[in-house]
């Protein structure tokens, strides 16, 4: 026993499995203790806020000050205000105004608005120019006049009895806060999804409750399939052809449509995510029963067996002691595997919208279902989405390396 | 002098295990085996006799490994020679190997006939498809096989029958020297008659110059081979002639070997069998001394000292004792006497 | 004076038959065997010629099709797990691979506790069971102070079989089958094995059926000997009659075929 745990820590793919499945197992217990906010909360007021870390601007206001003089600070300023749109439309009117082409460079911010305000003028006619874009460039030269000015925002209070606007104070351009002093900033490294939720949060609860739900699945499928495995195998006769063909009727069956047509049934109300585990459980033993039997048929006529039996073990003990500890690994590899294939199974019936019911916790496959509805991949929401696919592909990988290392180790003959 | 068709001259080759130690499964092996002749090994499991079988041939798949010493065919020296070419130009056209259930090499989705045409035309590749089919029906049908058998699938012939084919495709090209490994084990009593018929046949009709035949079942070993060789812990312990080693045996380890021998002969309920406790030693350590000493009834202090050089004793006749020769057969006569009474 | 030995198991008309319908095999056909006490008897068969499948028959491990076994003079009736039980304090087995003989998982004393337990002792106290697994080993010359708290993969295959004999020598049982006991054991430990079974015979008094496709064994050890083909017997009689002068002519083929050295081995017979 110690022997073969020492092997399967050497075999370098069942560690290295085991790894990610163990950090992903670790970030799943300790995030929730340090983030202790309810994965459904709804964060954001509006769809698909994007990545990054939120400054509350009221309260950088009232924080301390500090003067920085930054060189580049005016420029990038004004290169985060003008969009492409602009830059090109810029462009077009000095090649129009007579500055060759060559000359200039969009990209080049500062150059391009020298150029722009030494040749700028509202009242030079250039030709083929309608109205409405004789009007836009004349608001873009404002707004930008507005962007060059060095001059400061005022901040101005309502007085609450007379419902004057009273100055109280001014930001200058050259004002910064420390957003560690400001009293209320939040990190959304992954964003919110379409309701405004934190995704990284969400996600992290979603992998919680779908690694149950693999976990519920895949015991029950492992045990019924063990147990049915065991006892068409070992009885055989009139016990076997019964179970091989409620087996085959399993297997006939698409299990996935089953599956849709159960949870369909069972209705919005009743789909928790236990029940969820449960019935997914009951549909896929199917492969465990049939690979279980088979290895069974093929002990049942050990000598070993067979000195058990003339030594007056009854059918109970034989199948316990000298049938079960031989297909030991063999099982634990199917446990494995089923939970991997439960995960995958919880994902599928998610999307399609009948999975647990969404309003108390999330699961990886909803989250999907829930971008995919919203048109998150359309909008190129890509933090909705991907990070979901990733955990989904990192839990069924690491599962299923550390399968192939277990079989590694318990069948040499896979050794390379 | 006779000419000595194969010659080794203290091979040794081992195995490099996982843990890289090192075991040497044949060590210091000196043998000749002369035209027209055939060179029994007698030996039980892991005492090396096929380990040295599949170093004969000079191609070495890890983690067996060639260590030092010749192999010398026909006047040929092949040892330490390139693999493609050991590949090429010795295995199959000089000598060759029949591992125990060779049946199984055969392709289950290829007729007789094809198997053959590949072996060929890997070595020859400008004879024809006809030439081939003629050379391969008079080969068989020189060996008592019937020619339809070429046209059959593997899976339709029976387990001797497949055995005797790869043992004659084993010989189309030639060879000068076959080692036999077990050719028979697998097989029931019948098949492994016509077996051993057909090994005599083809050292009768000269097909193949000398053979090494390797087998735990010493019966057959006394009916096949002219000389036999007893192997234990990767050491020779005794060479004779197959009469002398079966009837007249010198080192004690080869004295139990064919004292456990039973045979449905007239005679034999009565014989007490000769039982040696204990096992060989584990080659990854072997003792300094005499390998055998452990388990020896009659071992003394001095046979564990150092380490015991084989003993020749004229007519091609060897052991690895220090007890003389005299001295041996009077302990055998005393202890018969015992036994008798 | 002639003693009236006692006639142990009996078949009358024993058939085996696998498979249905056009898959249908006779692996045993209708086979009539008397077993007296103390006798060692030899099964000679090549494979497939249903031996172990009439082992296996005899043992009760698998059903009969046809025909009755009757078990010193009454038929046998092992319908329930209890009856089996009792059976088997009768008739035990040896296999013919020691590694597959025993459980990989369990240490050996298992297997001598086991039988401990089956002759009724499961209460003794431990002291008085170490005692008679030591009294056992010491029967087939293996010190159980050595072997307590291994594992069968410490044990040579010699060893392992000499194992099953001390098992065999604790149930005491009145028949013992042995199916090929020495045919993986090295040469130089088959004489100890044989010589072990023997003195289960001499000794305890135990009758023995050895079942084996080598005739040589079947010779050395036998009393009496059965030839069987294609699941009947095809000759019986004493050892010297059938191996010395068989009459049936497979019996002549099989003889014939095996080596021998101190006669001429004829190869013009194949």
């Amino acid at each position: 026993m110690k022997h073969t745990f020492q092997q399967v820590f050497h075999s370098g793919k069942f560690v290295f499995g085991f790894s990610i499945f163990a950090a992903i197992l670790l970030i799943v217990i300790f995030y929730p203790l340090i983030i202790k906010d309810p994965p459904l909360q709804i964060v954001g007021q509006g769809t698909f806020f994007e990545p990054g870390i939120y400054v509350s601007v009221y309260d950088s206001i009232a924080s301390t000050r500090y003067t920085l003089h930054l060189d580049d600070a005016a420029a990038k300023r004004v290169a985060s205000k003008l969009n492409e749109e602009d830059r090109l439309a810029m462009k077009e009117w000095l090649v129009k105004a007579g500055i060759p082409e060559n000359e200039i460079d969009v990209t080049d911010t500062e150059i391009l608005l020298d150029q722009w305000v030494n040749n700028y003028d509202p009242q030079k006619n250039v030709p083929g120019m309608t109205n409405a874009k004789r009007n836009y460039f004349v608001r873009l030269n404002n707004s930008l006049k507005g962007l060059l000015s060095t001059e400061g925002v005022s901040i101005a209070v309502k007085n609450a009895e007379t419902g004057v606007l009273e100055e109280t104070g001014g930001v200058k351009q050259s004002d910064y806060v420390n957003v560690s002093r400001v009293a209320s900033v939040r990190v959304l490294p992954l964003g919110t999804d379409n309701f405004g939720r934190d995704v990284l949060t969400e996600l992290v609860a979603a992998t919680r409750v779908s690694l149950q739900i693999g976990f519920v699945a895949g015991i029950i499928a492992t045990l019924i399939g063990l147990t049915l495995g065991l006892l068409a195998g070992y009885v055989g006769g009139l016990v076997d052809d019964a179970i091989m063909f409620v087996t085959n009727l399993f297997t006939v069956i698409p299990t996935f449509v089953l599956l849709i047509l159960i949870s369909f049934s069972i209705g919005q109300e009743q789909r928790g995510a236990f029940i969820i585990a449960v019935v997914i459980g009951f549909t896929s033993w199917v492969w465990t029963a049939r690979a279980v039997r088979a290895q069974v048929v093929s002990l049942r006529n050990r000598d070993h067996v067979n000195l058990s039996k003339l030594s007056g073990h009854s059918i109970g003990h034989i199948i316990l002691t000298d049938i079960l500890p031989y297909i030991a690994s063999y099982v634990v590899m199917a446990l494995i595997l089923q939970i991997s294939a439960g995960i995958l199974t919880e994902a599928g019936l998610s999307i399609l919208g009948l999975g647990p019911r969404t309003t108390e916790v999330p699961t990886l496959g909803l989250m999907m279902n829930w971008a995919m509805v919203y048109q998150a991949q359309i909008l190129g929401k890509w933090w909705a989405y991907f990070p979901v696919l990733l955990v989904i592909a990192l839990i069924t990988f690491s599962l299923n390396l550390m399968n192939t290392g277990l079989d590694q180790v318990f069948n040499p003959a896979l050794r390379d | 002098m006779s000419n000595a068709m194969l010659e080794v001259r203290e091979l040794t080759t081992k195995y490099i295990t996982r843990f890289g130690e090192d075991v040497y499964a044949v060590d210091h092996v000196s043998l000749k085996v002369e035209e027209g002749k055939t060179l029994g090994i007698a030996g039980e499991s892991g005492c090396g006799k096929s380990t040295l079988a599949l170093s004969l041939m000079g191609y070495y798949f890890p983690p067996l490994h060639y260590t030092s010493g010749e192999i010398i065919i026909d006047g040929h020296n092949i040892s330490g020679m390139d693999p493609d070419v050991v590949r090429k130009m010795i295995l199959g056209a000089e000598i060759a190997y029949i591992p125990q259930s060779a049946m199984n090499a055969l392709n289950p989705t290829q007729k007789i006939i094809h198997f053959i045409e590949d072996v060929i035309q890997e070595h020859d590749l400008y004879v024809t498809k006809k030439d081939i089919s003629d050379r391969a029906r008079i080969l068989f049908e020189t060996l008592g096989l019937p020619a339809e058998v070429l046209q059959k699938y593997p899976v339709e012939l029976s387990g001797g029958m497949k055995q005797r084919t790869v043992i004659a495709v084993s010989v189309l090209l030639l060879p000068k020297v076959l080692i036999a490994d077990e050719p028979s084990s697998a097989l029931d009593v019948t098949s492994q008659k016509m077996v051993i018929k057909m090994l005599r046949q083809l050292m009768e009709t000269g097909l193949i110059s000398s053979m090494i035949f390797i087998t735990h079942e010493l019966p057959l070993l006394y009916n096949v081979t002219d000389d036999i060789m007893v192997m234990y812990a990767g050491q020779i312990v005794e060479k004779g002639s197959a009469r002398e080693i079966v009837f007249d045996p010198l080192h004690p380890y080869a004295k139990g070997l064919m004292g456990s021998i039973i045979v449905p002969e007239k005679g034999l309920r009565d014989v007490k069998l000769a039982a040696i406790p204990g096992v060989p030693p584990n080659l990854k350590n072997p003792p300094s001394g005499c390998r055998f000493a452990k388990r020896c009834k009659f071992a003394r202090m001095e046979c564990e000292a150092f380490s015991i050089p084989l003993r020749d004793i004229g007519g091609g006749r060897a052991y690895r004792c220090i007890i003389p020769e005299k001295e041996l057969r009077e302990i055998y006569a005393k202890e018969a006497y015992k036994n008798a009474r | 004076m002639p003693v009236e030995k006692k006639l142990y198991l009996s078949t009358s008309g024993l058939t085996k038959v696998f498979g249905f319908g056009r898959n249908k095999t006779l692996a045993v056909d209708h086979v009539d065997l008397n077993l007296y006490e103390g006798e060692v008897v030899s099964i000679v068969g090549e494979s497939g010629s249903g031996k172990t499948t009439l082992a296996k028959m005899l043992l009760g491990l698998i059903s009969t099709t046809e025909g009755d076994i009757y078990f010193q003079g009454k038929k046998r009736d092992i319908s329930t797990h209890r009856k089996k039980k009792e059976y088997w304090k009768n008739i035990q087995a040896i296999f013919q691979d020691p590694f597959s003989s025993y459980n990989i998982f369990n240490k050996i004393d298992t297997v001598l506790l086991d039988c401990i337990a089956m002759r009724g002792g499961r209460r003794l106290p431990y002291a008085k069971k170490v005692e008679l697994m030591t009294e056992a080993c010491s029967f087939v010359n293996l010190k159980f102070e050595e072997l307590t708290n291994k594992y069968p993969f410490e044990l040579s295959g010699g060893q392992m079989q000499r194992l099953m004999i001390a098992r065999i020598f604790l149930l005491k049982p009145k028949i013992l089958l042995a199916d090929e006991p020495t045919s993986m054991i090295d040469a130089c430990s088959r004489a100890t094995i044989l010589d072990e079974l023997m003195q289960l015979r001499n000794e305890n008094g135990m009758t023995i059926i050895f079942i084996t496709h080598d005739i040589g064994l079947a010779y050395y050890v036998s009393d009496k000997v059965y030839i069987m083909e294609h699941g009947k017997f095809v000759e019986s009689g004493s050892a010297d009659e059938v191996i010395l002068s068989p009459r049936e002519p497979y019996t002549q083929r099989l003889i014939n075929d095996v080596p021998k050295i101190y006669e001429e081995w004829d190869l013009s017979t194949v």
